[in-house]
């Protein structure tokens, strides 16, 4: 049995804003598949008494000072940007 | 003399009696580069003005504490004028970082990670940024935007991954060290194929501000040298707290070198069957049977045990770490940095197209495998399930360390494998970490030192596990058996050719 | 559309024939020096991209850390809406692409809040709505996006321009309970709650430079069906106006598509204050999934009792706290206490007062505030801690007035002077020769001048018209320029008339 269709794969594509073509899309979904197929034994895990683990590290409470760090020069902020305008980062009509 | 083999704590020694000077080191090793990047490509950008130039500035700064050799002052840096290359994941400012990817072929960081800035105060010499699989992920350096890496040992070989530049230019004598990062075995499993020392710090023990995120709650930046001394002066000069990186462990032992003794006297060894079974190739566990012996002919304990949940470590680690990958990787997007395809007329299509185009095929792969688990309706049945699981797997190893000082484990399942072999099979690749991935998942210090050659002259890994912090065991252990493997081989024959 | 606008003219939504249920989500930008999780300096107007740093820019191998002062903020804020403080609270992160979220995710809270369960009374008049608070909550704010082209609009521009500035502001999301049942609550709620976060000391609470933010969920159904009717929700409610309007409007709208047989759909709109109406936005594609997961990049809050504690003791005494020791305390009526506690400055300035003055003088303070006063600073549109006149320069003119040494008339002249000026009473009344004359021998001297000017009133104050007598003291203020004492001149006044034949 299937695990991914191809039409949840276009679905996960629009989320991860990721384009395929048609080749792409149909080579993808089945790789998708094998994996999703061989991770599925963890479902024979029992877990039980066992809380998710987000993270090894047994500390809280990590804060930073309300102090004022030197912001970037702005030309440094913008030095990457593929295109910008005037200041800003430019981007095409947002639909 | 071969400068550019020599270990960089006699470097160091060498350079205090000024005997010899950082452009002499640099200008060996940027011989050394020049000669085999065509052969290796191990490295993604080096400069050699810029080597020299840096190589001079360290020499200026020891001619100028010169007068104060015995001072206990801390001037004298492990790490002064020595080279270090750095993997292209890891933030230089000024200085291109790509991660290996098309999508930030051109990004020029405005910041040093911390790693970066650490070293710098040392006055080091950066020899250049290497090449990696694209993001980290993978297992072979054939992922990556810049072409593979050849194993500096059979370049018709893969070097492991994804710290595949990091492990080949250190073995192949390009530079004495260098920084890699683990997110799954990225340090050790591309070490042991390239015979090489790699170690996986403690989750925490090693900022992570400036190594460009694959799986948060995985990655973890780790030194890659010729030698287990050398290994612990590296972390020793990275690692501590670090105000920029909220995951960062306070307090720790940040002198590594004390560790290294050669007595494993009464040392208890536990060996996880679960990495000595079928997927491991023969003449590997016969290497690692090996180095057991000799621990117990040095007095320590060997025992066989047991982690059962190991069997799920490999489906939870290609759960969380795609579904955190999916999330970090969604910076990039082509507004505020790397690759854009500039036709797309609106902001949907630019997206898309800029992302279809920046990233290679493993990376969107996972980018989708991440997505898909953490999507409305799947989330509970495989991120949610597998940071049960992934609890199951760190209580397995609180009850071996219950019993055991360290566990001792192959780094790979096989020798370095042909180029091509498994780069279209996706689970098979993923295989290659079997051995590395539960310690990642349980956030623990972990090493692979070389313990010998194959049949085919391909070396071999052994991996070292300790517990939480105790990083002392793992240098004490592996130090020991460094001594007693006495592997001491190089792949010179690719000077020869 | 028109046919919409069309049908609300004979809507037949009424009070008694549907009920409203409203729920709203107000977003507080947090007065903090720096942003949540870098050190870059808040700004409002700075030059574009000028306040940023890798991490706000969510460069590649950044890290977030907590803000410290936001996260006590936050409490506050959830302590005084009586919220219960979560000992153990995570960050998540929320994952949808938009040009102004750096990282294309944003880091928020989601099933482990700061606070949950509180509440907000809100005091209508004649009745008080106590409306349930679900949840308050940490994240981060967005960058702004400026559209191109000269109409500014999404849609009609081809290119949009992005400012990071206000990327990463510490932003805490309140959350109510459906409990609100009309517009006019909805906007006392907001009313409330921002006089609340006022006292706090915690965000400017400017709605025109959107560091408070309100979308609501409103819907009707009949009176007293059951079940729920189909909610929408309303955004650019950007005022405490346009909130009630605006709800208004959607009340109505409603009520006319169930009259008129159609269905309400489950959609986001948009509040135009032009036209006064709500428009549908266009509906996305799919629905969003966010994809919630904890940040890895984080780790958790733990909240234990001493720290709660110590948070708490920061906060001063809070308006439903003043209203009532305004009222017991005071002696004060209730409706001065509402408005004397409805803001901070306006409270301190009227404590500082209580502070000199007797406490039978208090009433008299009141009125002086919320008259005369209150007019003058809205007038000059400026705040009562930024007014001239001190606290101990009204209790001076209060005294003055009770002592008799100046007519209430001459007062208020006075009050206007200090308002502009600053001096305080005495010097004003001084170089102005507005002493009132209590003499009763002065008096009486230009009483009898006037008795004996007007022979013909005083002949008809004897007759009986005792009315008569208003005018003769009106002839003695205006003798003495207003200056008399008016309760002395009716004294002599009268005693004289009796005793003159």
């Amino acid at each position: 049995m299937k695990i991914i269709s191809g039409q949840e794969v276009r679905h996960i594509a629009k989320l991860a804003e990721l384009d395929f073509s048609e080749e792409e899309l149909s080579k993808i979904t089945s790789q998708l598949d094998d994996i999703l197929e061989h991770v599925a034994i963890i479902t024979r895990a029992d877990t039980s008494g066992a809380e998710p683990t987000s993270h090894t590290l047994k500390i809280s409470n990590v804060f930073r000072e309300d102090k004022v760090r030197q912001s970037l020069a702005k030309e440094d902020a913008l030095k990457n940007a593929p295109e910008r305008c005037g200041d800003g980062f430019l981007v095409p009509k947002i639909d | 003399m071969r400068l550019n083999f020599l270990p960089a704590y006699e470097l160091k020694n060498m350079l205090q009696k000024r005997e010899i000077s950082s452009e002499d080191i640099a200008s060996q090793c940027l011989k050394a580069t020049e000669r085999l990047q065509g052969k290796l490509n191990a490295y993604i950008y080096f400069d050699k003005e810029h080597m020299l130039s840096q190589a001079r500035a360290a020499d200026a700064y020891l001619k100028e504490i010169c007068g104060s050799f015995n001072k206990k002052d801390g001037k004298y840096f492990d790490f002064t004028g020595i080279p270090v290359a750095v993997k292209d994941n890891i933030c230089t400012k000024d200085i291109k970082t790509t991660c290996a990817s098309k999508i930030l072929s051109d990004y020029v960081p405005v910041y040093d990670a911390t790693v970066i800035q650490r070293l710098k105060s040392q006055k080091y010499v950066l020899s250049g940024k290497l090449n990696m699989d694209e993001f980290a992920m993978g297992s072979s350096n054939e992922n990556s935007a810049f072409g593979p890496v050849k194993n500096p040992w059979d370049t018709e070989r893969v070097p492991g991954g994804s710290s595949g530049g990091p492990a080949a230019a250190v073995a192949a004598g390009l530079v004495p060290c260098s920084l890699g990062s683990d997110t799954g075995g990225s340090i050790r499993q591309p070490a042991s194929l390239c015979g090489v020392v790699g170690l996986k710090p403690t989750y925490g023990l090693v900022s992570r501000y400036g190594l460009v995120a694959f799986a948060s709650s995985l990655d973890q930046i780790g030194p890659i040298t010729r030698n287990v001394t050398d290994s612990a002066n590296l972390l020793s000069a990275i690692c501590g707290w670090d105000e920029y990186d909220s995951t960062s462990i306070n307090g720790g032992l940040h002198d590594y070198c004390q560790f290294l003794y050669d007595n494993i006297k009464g040392l208890k060894i536990g060996v996880p069957q679960e990495l000595m079974s079928g997927g491991v190739d023969a003449a590997i566990k016969e290497s690692v049977n090996g180095v057991l012996k000799l621990a117990e002919s040095m007095g320590a304990v060997v025992e066989m045990t047991s982690l059962p949940s190991f069997e799920y470590a490999l489906s939870v680690y290609y759960i969380i770490a795609p579904s955190e990958a999916s999330s970090n990787l969604s910076r990039f997007d082509g507004v505020r940095y790397g690759y854009r395809n500039r036709d797309a007329t609106s902001l949907r299509s630019m997206y898309r197209s800029t992302r279809a185009e920046g990233f290679g095929p493993e990376v969107k792969r996972r980018i989708m495998i991440g997505t898909y688990c953490l999507s409305s309706g799947y989330y509970d049945a495989y991120y949610e399930k597998a940071q049960r699981v992934r609890t199951l797997i760190i209580n397995d190893f609180k009850k071996a360390f219950g019993k055991y000082d360290v566990l001792i484990s192959p780094s790979s399942p096989t020798t370095a494998f042909k180029i091509g072999e498994k780069s279209d099979d996706p689970l098979s690749m993923y295989m290659s970490d079997i051995c590395t991935i539960p310690v990642n998942l349980a956030g623990l210090p972990a090493i692979s030192i070389p313990s010998g050659l194959s049949e085919n002259n391909l070396p071999i890994g052994v991996q070292i596990i300790a517990d939480t912090l105790r990083e002392d065991l793992i240098f004490k252990t592996a130090y020991s058996l460094e001594k007693a493997i006495n592997f001491n081989k190089l792949p010179v024959h690719l000077y020869e050719q | 559309m028109s046919s919409e606008k069309n049908n609300l003219k004979n809507s037949s939504y009424t009070d008694s024939s549907y009920e409203t249920i409203i729920g709203l989500e107000t977003h507080v930008e947090l007065a903090t020096n720096t942003k949540m999780f870098c050190g870059c300096a808040l700004s409002f107007g700075a030059e574009p991209n000028s306040k940023t740093c890798p991490v706000c820019l969510g460069m590649p191998g950044t890290l977030p850390v907590i803000n410290k002062r936001a996260v006590e903020f936050a409490v506050k804020i959830a302590i005084a809406l009586h919220c219960k403080i979560n000992s153990y609270s995570i960050f998540h992160r929320k994952n949808y692409f938009y040009p102004d979220m750096p990282k294309n995710y944003q880091i928020s809270q989601y099933d482990y809040p700061l606070g949950s369960s509180g509440y907000l009374d809100v005091n209508m008049g004649d009745y008080t709505r106590r409306i349930g608070i679900t949840r308050v909550h940490m994240e981060e704010d967005t960058g702004k996006l400026i559209h191109t082209g000269s109409s500014g609009r999404i849609s009609e521009s081809d290119s949009s321009i992005v400012d990071f500035n206000r990327a990463g502001t510490p932003l805490i999301e309140i959350v109510t309970e459906p409990d609100i049942k009309s517009p006019a609550e909805a906007k006392e709620y907001l009313v409330a709650l921002r006089t609340l976060l006022l006292y706090l000391d915690v965000s400017d609470c400017s709605m025109e430079q959107g560091s408070l933010r309100c979308d609501a969920n409103i819907s009707i159904k009949k009176a007293g069906s059951q079940g729920m009717g189909v909610k929408t929700e309303i955004k650019n409610l950007n005022s405490f106006r346009f909130l009630q309007r605006g709800l208004e409007y959607e009340e109505q709208r409603q009520a006319a598509l169930i009259e008129n047989g159609e269905k309400v759909m489950q959609q986001t709109r948009h509040y135009d204050h032009i036209t006064d109406s709500t428009k549908a936005l266009r509906s996305k594609e799919e629905a969003h999934d966010y994809r919630y997961f904890p940040d890895p990049d984080l780790v958790p809050v733990f909240m234990d009792d001493d720290m709660v504690e110590g948070i708490k003791s920061s906060i001063p005494e809070l308006p439903s706290a003043k209203i009532e020791r305004y009222k017991s305390g005071f002696g004060l009526p209730e409706a001065d206490s509402r408005f004397l506690a409805s803001d901070k400055n306006t409270a301190a300035y009227f404590e500082s007062c209580a502070a000199l003055c007797k406490k039978d003088r208090l009433k008299s303070v009141s009125n002086w505030i919320i008259g005369d006063f209150t007019a003058l600073l809205n007038k000059a549109s400026i705040s009562i801690s930024s007014a001239k006149i001190k606290p101990s320069g009204l209790c001076s003119l209060i005294d003055m007035i009770e002592s008799g040494k100046i007519s209430i008339r001459s007062a208020k002249s006075v009050f206007e002077e200090m308002f502009n000026s600053g001096k305080e009473p005495q010097e004003i009344v001084k170089g102005k020769d507005m002493e009132q004359i209590s003499d009763g021998s002065v008096l009486e001297k230009i009483i009898d001048d006037v008795i004996n000017k007007n022979p013909s009133v005083v002949e008809q104050y004897k007759s009986g018209k005792e009315k008569a007598i208003g005018f003769l003291i009106g002839q003695v203020m205006a003798a003495t320029k207003g200056k008399a004492n008016p309760a002395l001149v009716n004294e002599i006044l009268i005693k004289r008339l009796k005793l003159n034949p």
